[in-house]
């Protein structure tokens, strides 16, 4: 949160900066991005993150080829969940942020389809308001998941959702409170697949170790964990396969404002191209397990798949 | 105001009561958590501080140490316990008391140290026991600034067992959580008023306990006055 509250006075002193630069007579177009005071020789960028770990590696990722491309970079990370910083990204405040298709696309319209990843980004471009792209989407997806520990997969035969109908014993559910309220939660389970869940805990943590632990101790049986999660495999859990798509699919696509030119665009589509489901894993268990950070991460990543030498 | 409006009817909504999530069950839960760990925190702090107060002995140790555990961040402090035992009520039950510990500890012994030491002196002159000594002087008299103290305690774990739910836990800090996470601020609001709401009857019910408890003579020359004296003072020049 202290980082977050940084960031917007951040932000604050930025727009304080930029309408005082507007006042003076020498505005630009865009007064609420025009913190900086010379522009560099490609501009400069605000890149976003969320306040989530793998979100700030892909953000470092896209600062740091688009630093290696010329531009400056203002990185912005750490702004809360996306109801803080969507409204900062229609400001104009943030000129690119890595965000994940399907969850964006429900936080824009209630009522979108779900679908094929193809379909929820063209569905998603559509969505958003003028201003703003959706560039080209990665092939890694970090997605809401219906996640069991392995143990209980083979005991009762589970591969997807709708086989949790073979467990007999009852199913505790855990995940943070507003799983209950969400469009898949507990509720869809029920009247979706006919599946009855005994209960809920909450555990704040975002599918985090407490709920790993929570998974793995049997104090709940079914927990919403995220599929880049690289405790899923260190941790013997299965996500269950989603045929039917009660989870939209959220691949990784940068959302970028009209700052963005096509060279910047270009560059942010060549990261997008090499970023796999196996890299993202690998990044985020870079970050769980080794405890490096964002910066370094991002660094060797850039350099393996040859984007920056 | 219009939010205010929204949560008092949230909080009033017959929707919201009766299943496991209902404003009835939770702040039941909350004020049982509230309740469970006062008194478990009273147990341990309690007969720690008598014996601070009494001897005089360990008096640096116990005010470094009160000082140091307020200063944990309970929240931390859950989550830690928490990866070690699991989920559920007991991590929180652990925070919250050493949350409520420093209070009661600081209220048990400087209730004692508070006393004038002519009276124990004379107290042992007209030949009392040590144990006499305790029971019959230095714990009335000591009393006020004990119920002081788990006056404090009480508002602190009330406010702070918000937490409890982040682990499953239960109690009101469902309302805070779910809120938060889904813009619903009503909600939010709601939770934060009945917590209040129990706050606000805590210092009541203390108020009232001091009262019975105390006997009248010393609620009469009682030391509040002289302390909010010296401490003005101290201020002023200082």
């Amino acid at each position: 949160m202290l980082t977050g509250g940084k960031g917007r006075l951040v932000a604050l002193g930025a727009v304080v900066v930029g309408a005082a630069i507007a006042l003076s007579g020498c505005a630009s177009s865009d007064p609420l991005t025009t913190g900086d005071k010379t522009p560099a020789a490609g501009g400069t960028l605000v890149v976003g993150s969320q306040q989530y770990y793998s979100n700030e590696i892909v953000a470092e990722i896209y600062s740091q080829a688009l630093e290696a491309g010329g531009y400056t970079v203002d990185r912005q990370f750490n702004i809360g969940q996306r109801e803080v910083y969507l409204p900062e990204i229609k400001a104009g405040k943030i000129d690119v942020f890595p965000e994940y298709i399907g969850s964006l696309l429900q936080a824009l319209d209630k009522n979108a389809a779900g679908g094929k990843p193809d379909a929820v980004h063209t569905a998603l471009a559509a969505a958003l308001p003028k201003d703003l792209r959706v560039l080209d989407m990665a092939a890694a997806a970090d997605q809401n998941s219906w996640t069991v520990t392995k143990a209980f997969a083979d005991k009762y035969h589970l591969t997807d959702i709708a086989s949790l109908k073979n467990v007999t014993e009852p199913i505790t559910v855990g995940g943070n409170s507003e799983l209950e309220t969400r469009p898949y939660g507990p509720t869809a389970l029920k009247e979706k697949y006919g599946i009855t869940t005994a209960g809920f805990k909450a555990v704040e943590d975002s599918g985090g170790p407490l709920t790993v632990k929570a998974l793995v101790d049997n104090e709940i049986q079914l927990a919403n964990i995220y599929t880049a999660d690289p405790n899923i495999k260190s941790n013997h859990l299965v996500a269950l396969a989603d045929p039917d798509g009660l989870f939209f699919p959220d691949n990784i696509a940068p959302i970028v404002s009209k700052k963005v030119d096509s060279k910047a665009e270009s560059i942010l589509n060549k990261v997008d191209a090499k970023l796999s489901q196996d890299d993202l894993v690998s990044l985020n268990s870079e970050s769980v397990n080794d405890k490096k950070s964002a910066a370094v991460i991002a660094k060797e990543w850039l350099a393996k798949v040859g984007i920056v030498k | 105001m219009n939010f205010f409006a929204e949560a008092i009817r949230w909080i009033f909504d017959p929707a919201h009561y009766g299943s496991y999530d209902g404003v009835d069950v939770r702040t039941l839960q909350h004020v049982l958590i509230s309740l469970a760990v006062v008194a478990a925190a009273a147990v341990i702090a309690i007969p720690l501080g008598y014996l601070v107060g009494h001897t005089g002995r360990g008096r640096g140790v116990a005010v470094a140490f009160s000082g140091g555990i307020r200063a944990l961040p309970t929240l931390g402090l859950l989550i830690l316990i928490a990866l070690g035992i699991g989920i559920g009520l007991e991590a929180p039950f652990i925070a919250l008391v050493v949350l409520a510990i420093p209070s009661i500890l600081a209220g048990a012994y400087s209730g004692f140290e508070a006393i004038d030491r002519h009276t124990i002196d004379a107290a042992r002159a007209v030949g009392m026991t040590e144990w006499q000594v305790v029971g019959r002087v230095e714990i009335p008299l000591g009393l006020p600034l004990l119920i002081g103290g788990l006056r404090l305690a009480a508002l602190q774990v009330i406010a702070t067992a918000t937490l409890a739910d982040y682990v499953g836990g239960g109690g009101l800090g469902l309302y805070l959580f779910r809120g938060l996470k889904t813009n619903d601020y009503p909600q939010m609001l709601a939770g934060s008023i009945i917590v209040i709401a129990l706050a606000i009857g805590s210092e009541i019910v203390f108020g009232i306990l001091q009262r019975l408890v105390v006997p009248a003579g010393v609620v009469a020359g009682q030391s509040p006055q002289l302390r909010v004296k010296s401490s003005g003072f101290r201020a002023t020049t200082g």
